[in-house]
């Protein structure tokens, strides 16, 4: 086989959808194989690793993130269903839902306010544009509704996108520390706080944790995706940030 | 087989999730209206169906996947995310670990109260 030959394949491949979707496959199960070699430590996070080495590859090939999304965006389109799924998980704590409803719906809207607030003005604070600002404060809903927000209220949804993830991973990493520290140990409240401020990361987290927590995260993430995107806009017209 | 009714299902509750949003201009986005539709189905029919199931284990076994290829966008704002990196690096951590210690100590000190509440 000639180098032209392999020229030729390259250029195939390249226009392909093929090699974005095993691309995020192989990079994926990497950074999961990472994960379990340091013994499930927080920290080492499969979705930053995988990010990192598609990064590494996209820019050592020199090629578009549009064209590698061409292949990957058959698994972006798997958030939609997953997102409906959790109404299962939702579903099956049922009972503790119930018992629940007012410890529930006063921690959510506390954590929703404080979380979101404290975020946009903290950035604006510190000198970033208005427009980076804005494309923070849907950082704890997940990816399609954020980026959904973020569109409506003057964001930049591709840059919500990866704070979005960067949200996740700070949540699954530093978020059972911080639960160990204010010495929260009921896994519905550690479950809910994880989901709704860390959404599927932290809900991936959680679920290793315990499935009673997984649950609870599943419904904190539920919860943010249907309250997020009908208070955030008002809180941020209140806070002066929309015209 | 199993598998393939029960994405079936997802996939048709997100459909007219979709559908109702647009429909109506819900600031509610499809698959999240698709969630709650499928929820109150549940709650109607009082069990989960086995091949909804078999389509819902693994999606939630490998969530963590399905955000990678919109993370792996961090390379198209890597200018922009070098120039203001440090309000954007500072105010991911300071407001998500605040949001996350707000939601559960203000979930722990109502569950207190109602706890001391239901003794008296």
């Amino acid at each position: 086989m000639d180098s032209f030959e392999l020229l030729e394949i390259w250029v195939y491949l390249a226009e392909s959808p093929l090699l974005g979707l095993t691309l995020t496959l192989l990079a994926y199960i990497a950074g999961v194989r990472c994960y379990q070699a340091s013994g499930g430590n927080p920290l080492v996070n499969p979705v930053a690793i995988a990010i990192i080495i598609i990064m590494l590859c996209l820019a050592l090939s020199g090629t578009a993130f549009q064209t590698y999304f061409e292949g990957a965006q058959f698994v972006h389109f798997l958030l939609g269903p997953a997102t409906v799924a959790f109404a299962v998980p939702l579903y099956q704590q049922l009972g503790r839902l119930r018992a629940l409803a007012l410890p529930m719906f006063v921690g959510v809207l506390g954590g929703v306010l404080a979380g979101t607030a404290s975020s946009v003005v903290l950035a604006r604070l510190l000198g970033a544009s208005t427009d980076t600002a804005l494309s923070l404060a849907p950082k704890s809903m997940t990816t399609p509704i954020a980026m959904g927000v973020s569109e409506h209220i003057g964001g930049l949804p591709s840059l919500t996108a990866v704070l979005v993830i960067s949200t996740g991973i700070i949540g699954a990493s530093f978020g059972t520390r911080l639960f160990a520290l204010l010495r929260i140990e009921d896994d519905a409240v550690k479950g809910i706080a994880m989901g709704l401020n860390a959404h599927g990361i932290g809900t991936a987290r959680a679920f290793q944790v315990s499935p009673q927590m997984g649950a609870f995260s599943g419904l904190g993430m539920a919860l943010m995706a249907f309250i997020g995107p009908l208070i955030v806009p008002s809180l941020l017209s209140f806070l002066g940030f929309l015209d | 087989m199993k598998f393939l009714e029960g994405m079936a299902f997802l996939l048709a509750f997100q459909l007219v999730g979709e559908v109702v949003s647009r429909l109506f201009h819900l600031p509610v986005p499809g698959p999240v209206l698709g969630m709650i539709l499928l929820f109150v189905f549940l709650l109607l029919f009082r069990k989960v169906p086995v091949a909804l199931s078999s389509a819902v284990e693994p999606l939630l076994n490998n969530l963590s996947l399905l955000f990678v290829p919109a993370g792996a966008g961090v390379i198209l704002h890597l200018k922009r995310i070098g120039s203001e990196w440090f309000p954007l690096v500072t105010s991911l951590f300071l407001s998500t670990l605040f949001g996350m210690a707000v939601t559960a100590l203000l979930m722990h000190w109502v569950l207190k109260w109602q706890h001391r509440r239901g003794r008296v």
